[in-house]
């Protein structure tokens, strides 16, 4: 039985790691704007195609991936700066169009860059490695997924409790105009938050693409949709919930694709039932369980109207 | 927003082409294939056997007349909701007759349009079934799914050996699900087990699909999907050291899928319409002819490795050329009505219409990745009667 579960898991585990780094930058965006940037998955799929496009004119390995994290926190906070700082006072709707737009921009500029052709990830040594545990034969990267994002999401929490640029944000999260009276640079604020975010959804796409090899426009949607729907499942704005959120999610997804297997070879079902197909309903329709009957989430806060 | 690019991508293409025109008529040629989306890569390489016979044909004479041969290019994106689109501007830009679509899905979304307009079409790679039947516009010149499902169980079970088969297609593709019934129905009849998934689209994690097959102690992985989904199941299995073959339809012959291979130890075999070196001629020309366009280099993989698509779409251009000279005018309804007696000698083979419109086939190529080299290997010529 264990044997039959354990590879399942493992590749769950693996997936939530990286939908965590991407939820993260979901939750961090609205605790501070109130904001569901849309964008975002589209940020983590840019990321992919720049480090094909940086290793392909032969930087070498070590650099290109120094690289893609610069980038790709230089694409996040321009986003921020080109289509959201000038609608700050602008009614939030406006806001979220923009970011629809943005993430439909992004994805024809890729489509445009790559002409629709799927491109190959490079392949980096080491996490790219087959190893064999127990019952399971998997990349090195399924290891490493959840480990550096346990460790990144720690240094992340520490950020924000024991600095003063995290003191900041915990501030503006709390109230953005009194905050502002107070005298944060609210601005400086935003930027690092979309910075933080764009380079932790950069590190998600190192260890997804690495994993799932193939890079088009529309790589992002996808693994952006799920992790929104795990900040959402975790509570948005709570970076813990986003990221117990991700790895339920991934995990969750993962047994699905297996169940058929599992129940099969335990003697419960005697022919396949194809249940494989709902492993993507189902992440959805937890999404619309949760909101009805936890609109806060697992870890949320609860929304207090200000009179 | 997509709509829009495609349409300013069209114009831009097809613009330069106004500018060239001669003083000779034109009759224009719908190219309807995917340039984008999931099956973009395999698209590209079909066009590019288009615009290699444009290239070595830009005449046809026609009646008396001698006209210049146009190719008027349509994206449907690899997707059933943007086809119609791409049907409707190939319509509206007056087509004689039109050559694709690579994907049976967007063939069959398509095709009304071309009917309600009394356009003809001519499926290059489409094969499944409902493409051409119940309809008199669409006609094809390759095999189809049931053929070549027929094909790889008869190879599954009495070449490899293999009892049981784990198939896997992507939800809501006619292709892939029709070619996967087929093989089932095949296969179950020769007396083997057959276990059948389904991955949404869009899915890019194949660890746990491959896990299933590994669990159910499948001997063979057979998936006609899309390259883009391909590319990863390959190299998805090569993470795993998986030990069954991974078995494929024509979508799989492509470069793309042989490079994901390539350094692994996963064995691949499809089933085809063409392999490389069965006409020298043919071979050498294209190939001069990718390596002088850097373009048509890049929309090929990188590589000069003539993909069968590309050799389909070259023999589909010669047969909309006969069908407008049996029509005797540019008319696309008489060319309709001179399609079903059209024959040629084709670089894949002979051709010559049924009564539903299909080509008469009985052999298919089987072929395999040489892991080595990355290049695709010549297995045997399958009949089937």
């Amino acid at each position: 039985m264990w044997n039959t579960v354990f590879p399942y898991l493992l590749s769950g585990i693996s997936v939530g790691g990286q939908y965590a780094l991407i939820a993260i930058g979901y939750t961090m965006v609205y605790g501070i704007l109130r904001l569901i940037n849309f964008a975002h998955g589209d940020v983590f799929m840019v990321a992919g195609i720049v480090m094909v496009y940086v290793v392909s004119s032969g930087v070498p390995l070590w650099l290109s991936i120094l690289l893609v994290l610069l980038i790709t926190s230089l694409i996040g906070f321009l986003i921020e700066r080109v289509a959201y700082k000038p609608l700050r006072t602008a009614p939030r709707m406006s806001v979220m169009i923009s970011a629809i737009g943005v993430s439909y921009t992004l994805q024809n500029l890729v489509l445009y860059i790559t002409g629709g052709l799927n491109q190959i990830y490079p392949t980096i040594p080491w996490i790219s490695g087959s190893v064999t545990i127990g019952s399971a034969t998997t990349k090195m990267v399924t290891l490493v997924t959840p480990v550096l994002t346990i460790i990144l999401v720690v240094a992340l929490v520490q950020l924000i409790n024991h600095t003063k640029i995290g003191m900041a944000m915990r501030a503006v999260s709390k109230d953005f105009e009194t905050s502002q009276l107070m005298g944060i640079k609210i601005n400086s604020v935003i930027s690092v938050t979309f910075v933080i975010g764009s380079f932790l959804a950069a590190v998600g796409s190192i260890l997804y693409f690495t994993n799932y090899t193939t890079v088009i426009q529309t790589s992002g949607a996808m693994p952006g949709l799920k992790a929104f729907v795990a900040a959402v499942f975790g509570g948005i704005g709570s970076i813990p919930g986003a990221v117990i959120g991700a790895f339920i999610i991934g995990i969750m997804e993962n047994i699905i694709k297996g169940l058929d297997v599992i129940l099969f070879k335990s003697g419960v079902i005697k022919a396949p039932l194809g249940l494989a197909t709902f492993s993507d309903a189902f992440t959805f329709a937890l999404l619309i369980v949760i909101l009805v009957f936890k609109p806060t989430g697992l870890f949320g806060e609860k929304v207090t109207d200000k009179v | 927003m997509k709509k829009l690019m495609s349409i300013l991508l069209v114009l831009a293409m097809v613009l330069p082409v106004f500018a060239l025109a001669e003083d000779l008529p034109v009759v224009k040629l719908g190219v309807y294939e995917p340039a984008s989306g999931d099956s973009g890569a395999g698209g590209k390489q079909e066009s590019l056997g288009i615009q290699y016979a444009n290239v070595e044909t830009p005449t046809v004479v026609i009646g008396d007349q001698e006209y210049k041969v146009e190719l008027v290019y349509a994206d449907n994106g690899s997707s059933t909701d943007k086809a119609p689109s791409a049907a409707q501007q190939l319509v509206a830009s007056g087509v004689s007759a039109v050559l694709g679509s690579y994907g049976s899905g967007v063939s069959i979304a398509g095709s009304q349009y071309f009917a309600d307009a009394g356009i003809p079409a001519i499926g290059l790679t489409c094969t499944n079934p409902q493409v051409t039947s119940g309809n008199s516009h669409y006609f094809r010149i390759c095999f189809l799914d049931p053929f070549q499902g027929t094909v790889l169980a008869n190879y599954a079970y009495k070449t490899l050996g293999a009892r049981t088969a784990y198939c896997l297609a992507e939800l809501g593709n006619d292709y892939d699900v029709g070619l996967v019934n087929y093989f089932k129905q095949a296969f179950v009849e020769l007396g083997g087990m057959v276990i059948d998934d389904t991955f949404p689209t869009g899915n890019s994690d194949f660890n746990s699909y491959l896990n299933n097959a590994a669990m159910y102690g499948a001997d063979v992985f057979f998936s006609p999907v899309s390259i883009a989904y391909s590319t990863q199941i390959v190299q998805q299995a090569a993470a795993q050291n998986v030990t069954f073959p991974i078995l494929g339809g024509d979508t799989l012959d492509s470069n793309v899928v042989a490079n994901a291979a390539k350094g692994t130890n996963v064995k691949v075999i499809i089933t085809t319409f063409y392999q490389e070196g069965a006409n020298p001629a043919f071979d050498e020309g294209f190939k001069a002819w990718l390596n002088s366009d850097s373009e048509a280099l890049t929309n090929n993989g990188g590589n000069d490795i003539i993909s069968a698509v590309s050799v389909m779409g070259y023999d589909g251009y010669y047969t909309a050329l006969e069908a407008l000279k049996a029509a005797g005018t540019t008319d696309s309804k008489a060319v309709m009505a001179a399609l079903p007696a059209v024959t040629l000698i084709g670089v894949s083979g002979e051709i010559a219409f049924d009564a539903t419109g299909d080509a008469i086939r009985t052999s298919a190529f089987v072929k395999t990745v040489d892991t080595a080299t990355g290049d695709w290997q010549f297995v045997t010529e399958q009949t089937v009667e």
